[in-house]
């Protein structure tokens, strides 16, 4: 209990700044900052196996994210019938033209020597096989874009419930990080930095304008929802009774019936949006909870050991026998994996995919900074800093209002200086950001909760 | 004619561009690789650095315009250039006091240094979109065009115009010689060549008696005499936007990756190799191949390699593809 306090006391801060924003700002605020911080929470979980447990730096956290949103997408709508009578047999054709690419590829890299006539070998297969693929697809792609472009014009996805994706997400992020791995683990860290978000740029390049996979910037919206519908909600007997149960007190001041009435009606409206917020906030804290335990466990087992000491000295851990490409490329699948179902969740709270919003440049040093914050090796740090960092981000510009009140007081309130600060608080919150990280990275290097080891 | 004709517009559509575009980036990249090189950290905060040289060289354009100083048919900002680096300057080395000194002094691995300078990344996005706002801004004035593509085709006779803005032959002079008095500095000076020494092997140096707070010092005045130039000469050219000064980091990062980090003269070709690349795959050919191909042949379709939409995709894959061939850049060789 003891050891544990400034865990427990962090963590009860952080909730205690929800809450005082629930009561000061709405609930429903509140809520979707909470249910954020559970995805953010998600993510850094994931970047903190990599960075944290084996010291591998992955700057393309939000290619990730937008593959878990696409399996989110492919999982959830309706199939397109007519798209795929249209051109499905073309896109299906393309995908065995890939698998065979990618077989005749390892065939050559089992089979031969390594030679300049070998890489000019498989360069030559791939751009050859880049232009059969573009010729083949073309038409259906076409014919699929042409299809109702205004609602649908892709293929659709499977019609199961969007729950799933979260697994399916992960498994795409998964496959991704196989092959990023594979091709960039070798690099040194700063360049394996670069690489890694470079590749997700690709990534997202590619969801964006491969409209008949993701109907890119015009954006797939209306997805399935796992918690029901504020609309359906609100002509729900048992909900609004227990709407009433709940404000019965405040109801009985107001005497006028029909008052009375309008009141309640508006109640079960409010009521109804933070219900389904509270929904979500279960399903993510299901998640976060699962995946803290696995990781815990991960990380006090022989395997955690493993990890730590390859981060530590990569060459001793070598020398003892331990596989570290392989492992390295393990713990990255694993990452990856968990910043995917992160990014299923993030679509299935939104309830649209929208491709343009994923900006690598912009999010993925959230992440890190969050990471960094909170502190790297520890699940706990990990979580707490993505709940302080998107807390802060998103109540950035109340606080720099506040501030910028206050130290501004004496001024008139058309003062050209005054007028200029209020107008640019948004960017505030970039401010705080930098500041932030500066001096944890200065005073505190390890984050606000460090990463602890004890032999148990 | 038709020859000379696809000849014109292959210029006007992909070479001047491209050279333009290279030799900003370029100087960027140049920048990258001194700090990589010297510093020994991957800068993340490049981009807003340079776009905080650009606001102050814009700052000050501004001032020089309403007390009514101008060049006439050059940009005013050619005059608020070398007061903007001088603040640049200032600006550059108090961060290096204030932030970077202390991870350097205790030798703090790289990584660390590159999350430090995302740290610094975030301020200076901040400062920059505090005081001049995240919206775009047009700063240039003078003379626009040196060649109009009209009068050109009523000089020349034929059916192509080559424009010449004079932003491109501004952006390629000033590189040449902002270039090659770098070169010159680093190979025939005794700073420079002290440079180079500190980045080949620090200990070797600091024995033969290099001082190393001086070399910090100048390779951080180089960093913000190009930070501005770039980043100015791109905003005369285009213009300035915070957030898309901070995307052209990627190329910039591409650039000097390819060029072979570390190495000034690679960064410079690399910062090509990226703009023509970008530019040779994405432009479509179609009134190309219709100038110099009998009729019969002429082609349906665009003749694009590759969509512009994927344009910031292709420099990115020539980077992933350098750094598994050749993770050592393609001009590889020494270090600075």
């Amino acid at each position: 209990m003891r050891k544990n306090l400034n865990v427990i006391a962090a963590y009860s801060i952080m909730m205690a700044l929800i809450i005082l924003v629930g009561i000061f700002q709405s609930w429903n605020v509140a809520l979707s900052i909470f249910n954020l911080c559970l995805i953010s929470a998600v993510m850094t979980m994931g970047a903190n196996i990599q960075w944290g447990y084996a010291g591998l730096i992955n700057f393309g956290i939000m290619g990730y994210t937008a593959l878990g949103g696409l399996a989110a997408v492919l999982i959830s709508v309706d199939p397109v019938q007519e798209a795929w009578r249209a051109g499905g047999f073309d896109i299906i054709m393309c995908l065995w033209l890939i698998i065979a690419m990618v077989f005749a590829i390892r065939f050559i890299l089992k089979n031969f020597e390594k030679s300049k006539f070998r890489t000019y070998g498989i360069a030559a297969i791939i751009v050859a096989g880049i232009v059969i693929i573009r010729i083949t697809a073309e038409p259906g792609i076409e014919a699929i874009e042409g299809v109702n472009p205004a609602k649908t014009g892709f293929l659709g996805g499977f019609g199961l419930p969007i729950i799933f994706s979260w697994i399916v997400g992960a498994f795409f992020a998964g496959g991704l990080a196989f092959i990023v791995g594979k091709v960039a683990l070798g690099l040194r860290a700063d360049y394996l930095a670069i690489a890694t978000l470079l590749i997700s740029e690709i990534v997202i390049a590619i969801i964006k304008h491969e409209d008949w996979l993701t109907r890119g910037v015009k954006n797939v919206i209306g997805l399935k929802r796992p918690a029901p519908y504020e609309v359906d909600l609100q002509t729900t007997e048992w909900f609004i009774n227990l709407v009433e149960k709940f404000n019965s007190g405040k109801l009985a001041l107001i005497s006028n019936l029909a008052d009375r009435q309008a009141a309640l009606n508006q109640m079960v409206i409010e009521g109804s949006t933070v219900f389904v917020k509270l929904c979500y906030s279960g399903l993510f804290l299901i998640v976060v909870i699962i995946l803290l335990i696995l990781t815990q466990k991960a990380l006090y087992s022989p395997w955690g050991r493993m990890m730590r000491a390859i981060r530590d000295n990569e060459e001793a851990a070598n020398a003892m026998g331990k596989n570290v490409v392989k492992q390295h490329l393990l713990i990255f699948i694993l990452g990856s994996a968990i910043v995917g179902i992160a990014g299923a969740m993030l679509v299935t709270q939104d309830g649209l995919f929208t491709p343009g919003s994923y900006r690598p440049m912009r999010y993925t040093f959230l992440i890190w900074v969050m990471v960094i914050v909170g502190g790297s090796g520890n699940n706990f740090g990990a979580i707490l800093g993505g709940f302080a960092v998107w807390f802060l981000w998103i109540e950035a510009a109340p606080i720099a209002l506040f501030l910028i009140n206050f130290f501004t007081a004496g001024m008139a309130d058309t003062h050209a200086l005054k007028v200029h600060l209020i107008e640019s608080v948004p960017y505030f919150r970039y401010l705080m950001m930098g500041l932030g990280l500066l001096l944890i990275m200065r005073y505190r290097p390890k984050g606000i909760l460090p990463e602890k080891i004890e032999i148990k | 004619m038709d020859f000379l004709n696809a000849i014109i517009l292959l210029l006007n559509y992909i070479f001047i561009p491209a050279l333009t575009y290279g030799s900003q980036l370029a100087l960027g990249a140049i920048f990258v690789t001194l700090i990589y090189g010297i510093l020994r950290f991957a800068n993340f905060a490049t981009g807003d650095m340079m776009s905080f040289g650009t606001m102050v060289t814009i700052l000050f354009t501004w001032y020089f315009q309403s007390i009514g100083i101008s060049l006439g048919v050059l940009p005013t900002a050619l005059i608020a250039i070398p007061f903007a680096i001088l603040f640049m300057i200032i600006y550059m080395l108090f961060i290096d006091k204030f932030v970077f000194k202390y991870y350097r002094v205790n030798k703090s691995p790289p990584v660390q240094l590159a999350m430090v300078s995302i740290g610094v990344m975030f301020v200076t996005q901040a400062v920059v979109r505090i005081i001049i706002g995240p919206s775009d801004q047009r700063f240039f004035d003078g003379e626009k065009f040196i060649i109009k593509a009209r009068e050109f085709k009523e000089m020349t006779g034929l059916n192509e115009g080559l424009a010449l803005k004079s932003t491109q032959v501004l952006t390629i002079l000033v590189t040449i010689i902002l270039v090659s008095l770098l070169f010159w500095f680093l190979n025939k000076t005794k700073t420079g060549k002290s440079m180079k020494a500190y980045s080949d092997n620090e200990d070797l140096a600091l024995l033969s008696g290099i001082d190393p707070k001086k070399i910090v010092m100048i390779t951080w005045i180089i960093a913000g005499i190009l930070a501005t130039i770039g980043g100015a000469l791109y905003g005369l050219d285009k213009s300035f936007k915070p957030f898309t000064y901070f995307n052209n980091m990627l190329p910039i990062f591409a650039a000097a990756i390819v060029g072979g980090i570390g190495n000034p003269f690679g960064a410079f070709l690399g910062g090509y190799v990226i703009a023509f690349s970008e530019i040779f795959l994405t432009y479509a050919y179609k009134k190309f191949f219709m100038y110099i191909l009998p009729e019969s042949m002429e082609p349906e379709s665009l003749v694009q390699l590759l969509s512009t939409d994927y344009k910031f995709a292709v420099s990115f894959s020539i980077l992933v593809i350098v750094l598994l061939y050749r993770p050592s850049g393609i001009f590889k060789g020494k270090v600075l």
